[in-house]
């Protein structure tokens, strides 16, 4: 059964947008209740230790201050650890809040001041002292790596190094063509615009309702009911907007357990929001050190992949990434042997971060490709072409599409990429010394379980609804161009649910996979509404649509009409007038095809090709032009999915040249806690970037054709500044960000 | 941040009476700075004297030529106006150089002398800091100093001023008015801020009590060979790791004066001149460039991660240094270096 599509595939604006721009669009710090009662937390200033003492008399005497909590009063919580794991809680220990007088991370909480306005609870807060009785900290990956490991327990969800394939070492010993290199790329920190922040209104009935920043409302939700041993029903979750999350929102924040642990315990509605430089001791991009070894034949034919990692991770969890298979599946290559450890550190659990593993490990593959080309004296894109991969040699499965050499192509054609010249230093503007590099980016393109409601009124009005979340990305605008398309309606006669725990289930946003699952999910409910309206309409006395099967109707303005006869049919008012119902509502569900996945898996592809100009005296480099070229199935909304990959690209650009967390090994403090001084790309540093999608028709990856786009615009764009460097000067920059000093080292 | 009693003045005398009252007063007009640092617990003045009705927000042309600038000119009013863009285009191109628009247009020509250091662990309560805890230590000698000074430091602070106007200012040789409970002084710009020594709580030569009433700038004499070279982390909105004012009056290619200021090197905008006098009467080329540079930067020392400004800052003066000679400033808008 098809419909005129009208909304898919054209820029649409965002259903959203005017509320955003006009400040409506209420974040989880803006509700308000009465007598809401606010919290400031009190942070560690020491990594590691005990508390001896902690002094909060004076704070507890200021002016409007209602309580104080510690570990020594904390409320009541769950005693037993795994109660305290969310849905996406790597193996170990999740913190615990005030559990106990040990600080095991710098800016570890360690109070909470609870006050009347937020002005006293901040106030109140500096009050707070505590003496600690400091334990040996461990903060330097360079030398906690001497004690890395493997991990003992997978994290679920992220794939372990497969097993080795050939013989790497030999292979690499007899290349004629080979190197070997480590790579070190710095700690990144979160920053979306908005803080962390949950404001827990307390009905009069006990139950709670948590406007809270989360990219999942259903794993905050069902993390509040088990810590605090609620029913599911006395506990909703609300997050209609969240601004920005990377992946910082996957899992619940401290502010989440505090706002619930003091409303509970003073039975009042409270809010409590992280600070700027609070949100420097949550989850992170761990600092990470590679070794990647290539060898190839005098051909450019890859004969061996090492990629060895190690990360850093917290003393209680074992966050994992995957890092390294990438470079066991990009490219053609018999001999491969990848590995992935991690090393203790006094920090807290590092998190997800926008392509969390592929952007660090693909970055490193990705500079030892061009390494390797150099070295093999082959043009970087041909010998990725050379090596070019149709398979997963990783789980030897078949590729559902992968359209990278178009995205090779075009990009390369929109770059203008025969015109450069292979030499490093050949090519200059004035005194700026200007280089063109590339790379290719991949990142899986995955489904999760995905359910969904479409509810058709009478009037013609569409209600689609799912707990999914909009972290930014366009779910509401691509979910309302779903439905509207599915039952041939206007976009202003659909209206999206999103962002409610109480809706149909929907896992965290995240992993690129929300287009891809609740984008089928809303498709699979519609359809059920169209069969159920042709099963009404079919029944009518006299209905032009009596022996109409689903395939031969399509639904168009508003009405129900044959295919191949337009003119005989039934608007949805009058089918449902006749048919004595208000409305139809059903369920949609999608999932993985598990029987499929057994033979096939799914991988979104990029190419990007950037321009540098470096002013080598001084070591400033400018990124003068980036062209991005994407394979991601279907697009949905070239609009907002073009932003993702700006977003993406920006954010690369950022890993290359500026975002760094600068520790003071010997505080064990992450120093430059602020966004004056913890540097990411601003106006003046982005130039233009062009985004392509390539055409890939993909019938597997997902019932839409989606793929997503979240991640994939970041994965290579580091990669390809860093080889745009070396084009330029000559120089290989292996330590990221490539600030200016150096450039003017080497 | 913690409670504060608020005052606005309604004269320059009352706003002198009220800080002087209260040993840790202070005013506030554009708030850029002091606020974050009242958010981030550095800063707990429990008087804040509101100085922006005062009527020190005009630019005065002096009889000799040269600018009287009220303390209150904004950042935006003063790099916008013609008068400065036309005779003092240096200044202009400095601020303009610095922090963002919505900051410049808050931001006042008093406040932005009195800016404080933007060391990171001047930023933190947590950590220990001679500036803001004096006798606590500093951290970032042994610690994270990538944006710290290499010249004038001392074992008690590293700091750097972080202001790019100042360093302007500095090469124009202004004079900075101020006025107190014992009445007005003018305090010439080299001896305005001071160099950490023991006392680096101390950042400057005001005495409690005492207000900025207007920075007066004499007479240019440069033309077209000025610039203001700025190398920082990123494009815009960050701060100098090495800032070069330079301003040259030539006689044909040979050097009449060089006057040449830097930021983010020392505790202040910082001037050497003994170079610049040896400057004087050589050819404008590259090598008396380097040998300039080379003599300012005799005492350089670098704590680590930081020692990479000492090549950086040779370097830049003498491209600052080229770009005066050429006539060819620095501009500001498009973030290419020339």
């Amino acid at each position: 059964m098809d419909t005129l599509i009208t909304h898919i595939g054209r820029p649409t604006r965002r259903v959203d947008g005017q509320l955003k721009v006009t400040g409506r669009a209420k974040y989880a710090a803006e509700y308000d209740a009465p007598g809401l009662l606010h919290g400031a937390i009190v942070s560690s200033s020491i990594p590691a230790g005990r508390i001896v003492r902690i002094h909060t008399d004076k704070a507890k005497a200021f002016p409007g201050v209602v309580e104080i909590f510690t570990h020594e009063n904390r409320g009541k919580a769950a005693w037993l650890d795994y109660k305290w794991r969310d849905q996406v809680a790597p193996p170990g220990h999740p913190f615990r809040p005030l559990h106990s007088d040990r600080v095991v991370f710098d800016g570890q909480p360690i109070a909470l001041v609870v006050a009347e306005s937020y002005e006293a609870a901040r106030d109140a807060a500096t009050l707070v002292h505590a003496d600690y009785q400091p334990d040996e900290h461990r903060t330097d990956l360079l030398v906690e790596r001497e004690r890395s490991y493997q991990p003992p327990k997978k994290r679920s969800g992220v794939p372990k190094p497969p097993s080795p394939r050939g013989d790497a070492e030999g292979a690499f010993d007899q290349a004629p063509v080979k190197l070997a290199n480590t790579y070190r790329i710095a700690a990144e920190h979160h920053n979306p615009m908005e803080l962390f922040a949950t404001t827990c209104v307390r009905g009069g009935d006990g139950k709670l309702t948590l406007y809270e920043k989360t990219q999942g409302s259903q794993n905050s939700q069902s993390y509040v009911t088990s810590v605090f041993g609620l029913k599911s029903d006395d506990v909703e979750v609300i997050n209609h907007y969240v601004g920005g999350a990377f992946g910082s929102g996957l899992r619940p924040q401290h502010q989440l357990f505090f706002a619930v642990m003091a409303s509970l315990e003073l039975e009042r509605s409270v809010r409590v929001s992280l600070t700027r430089d609070q949100m420097f001791h949550i989850g992170y991009r761990p600092e990470i050190l590679q070794t990647v070894g290539l060898a190839c034949d005098a051909e450019g034919r890859l004969q061996a992949v090492m990629h060895d990692a190690t990360a850093g991770t917290s003393h209680f969890e074992d966050y994992q990434e995957n890092v390294v298979n990438w470079s066991g599946l990009l490219y053609r290559c018999d001999n491969v042997r990848l590995s992935y450890e991690l090393a203790k550190l006094n920090t807290y659990t590092p998190c997800d971060m926008r392509a969390p593993g592929a952007a660090s490990g693909v970055t490193a593959l990705e500079c030892a490709m061009d390494e390797l080309a150099y070295a093999a004296r082959i043009d970087p894109l041909e010998l990725r072409r050379i090596n070019f991969a149709t398979r997963d040699e990783n789980d030897n499965k078949e590729l559902t599409s992968k359209a990278l050499d178009a995205c090779y192509d075009e990009g390369a054609a929109a770059f203008g990429w025969d015109k450069r010249s292979f030499e490093p230093r050949s090519m200059r503007d004035g005194r700026d010394l200007i280089g063109w590099g590339m790379a290719t980016g991949v990142w899986e393109a995955s489904m999760q379980k995905t359910v969904a409601t479409a509810k058709l009124s009478a009037n013609g009005h569409l209600e689609i609804a799912t707990a999914s979340s909009d972290i930014g990305t366009g779910t509401w605008t691509i979910l309302t161009q779903i439905g509207a398309d599915a039952l041939g309606l206007p976009l202003e006669a659909v209206t999206a649910r999103i962002g409610e725990s109480g809706l149909p289930a929907s896992p965290i946003e995240g992993g690129s996979w929300t287009a891809a699952s609740a984008g089928s999910a809303v498709q699979a409910a519609c359809d059920e509404v169209r069969k159920s309206l042709l099963k009404q309409a079919a029944g009518l006395p006299g209905s032009p649509l009596a022996d109409a099967s689903p395939e031969d109707v399509r639904l168009n303005a508003g009405r129900l009409e044959l295919k191949a006869d337009p003119s005989r049919g039934i608007s949805i008012g009058e089918i449902m007038t006749a048919s004595g119902i208000g409305e139809i509502e059903e369920e949609g569900k999608a999932a993985p095809d598990k029987l499929q996945m057994l033979k096939y898996v799914s991988y979104t592809h990029s190419a990007i090709f950037a321009e540098v100009a470096v002013d080598e005296e001084l070591g400033v480099i400018r990124v003068t032009r980036v062209v991005c070229a994407t394979a991601a199935g279907r697009i949905l909304n070239p609009k907002t999915a073009r932003s993702q990959i700006l977003g993406g690209v920006v954010m690369g650009i950022g890993m290359a040249l500026h975002e760094e967390a600068m520790t003071d090994h010997h505080l064990g403090r992450v120093m430059n806690h602020n966004i004056a001084e913890y540097h990411m790309p601003v106006n003046a540093d982005i130039h233009d970037i062009e985004v392509i999608f390539v055409a890939e028709h993909d019938d597997k990856a997902s019932p839409i054709g989606v793929k997503g786009l979240g991640e994939i615009g970041i994965v290579g764009t580091a990669a390809a500044v860093a080889n745009a460097v070396f084009h330029a000067t000559g120089k290989r920059i292996r330590d990221f960000p490539m600030t200016l000093d150096k450039v003017l080292q080497n | 941040m913690k409670r504060f009693e608020y005052i606005r003045a309604e004269s320059i005398d009352d706003a002198i009476a009220a800080i002087a009252a209260v040993p840790d007063a202070r005013a506030v007009a554009g708030g850029t700075n002091l606020i974050d640092l009242m958010k981030y617990d550095v800063a707990q003045p429990s008087r804040l004297v509101d100085i922006n009705r005062l009527p020190l927000d005009t630019i005065e042309e002096t009889s000799e030529g040269g600018l009287k600038i009220g303390a209150l000119v904004t950042n935006s009013a003063l790099a916008w106006d013609t008068r400065v863009e036309e005779h003092f285009p240096l200044l202009s191109s400095a601020i303009l150089a610095g922090a963002s628009p919505q900051l410049r247009n808050a931001a006042t020509t008093g406040g932005n002398l009195l800016q404080r250091t933007r060391c990171y662990y001047f930023y933190d309560a947590c950590t220990p800091c001679n500036k803001r805890e004096p006798g606590s230590g500093c951290p970032a000698i042994p610690g994270v100093n990538r944006i710290h000074a290499i010249l004038g430091t001392s074992d008690a602070c590293i700091a750097t001023h972080p202001s790019d106007m100042c360093v302007a200012l500095a090469a124009l040789d202004a004079t900075v008015h101020v006025a107190g409970p014992g009445g007005t002084r003018t305090i010439p710009f080299a001896d305005f801020h001071r160099l950490p020594g023991d006392q680096p709580e101390l950042d400057n030569t005001m005495r409690h009590g005492e207000l900025i009433t207007a920075v007066e700038v004499p007479p240019s004499r440069f033309g077209a060979h000025h610039t203001y070279l700025k190398i920082r982390d990123r494009l815009s909105y960050a701060f100098a790791l090495v800032s070069v004012a330079a301003a040259l009056t030539l006689d044909g290619d040979r050097i009449v004066e060089a006057r040449v200021a830097m930021g983010g090197v020392a505790h202040k905008p910082w001037r050497d001149r003994l170079a610049e006098a040896d400057l004087a009467g050589k050819q404008a080329d590259a090598a008396a460039f380097q040998d300039f540079a080379d003599q300012v930067l005799e005492g350089a020392v670098g704590y680590g991660h930081n020692s990479f400004k000492i090549d950086l800052a040779r370097r830049a003066m003498v491209r600052a240094l080229e770009q005066a000679a050429a006539g060819t400033p620095q501009r500001q808008t498009d973030k290419r270096i020339n």
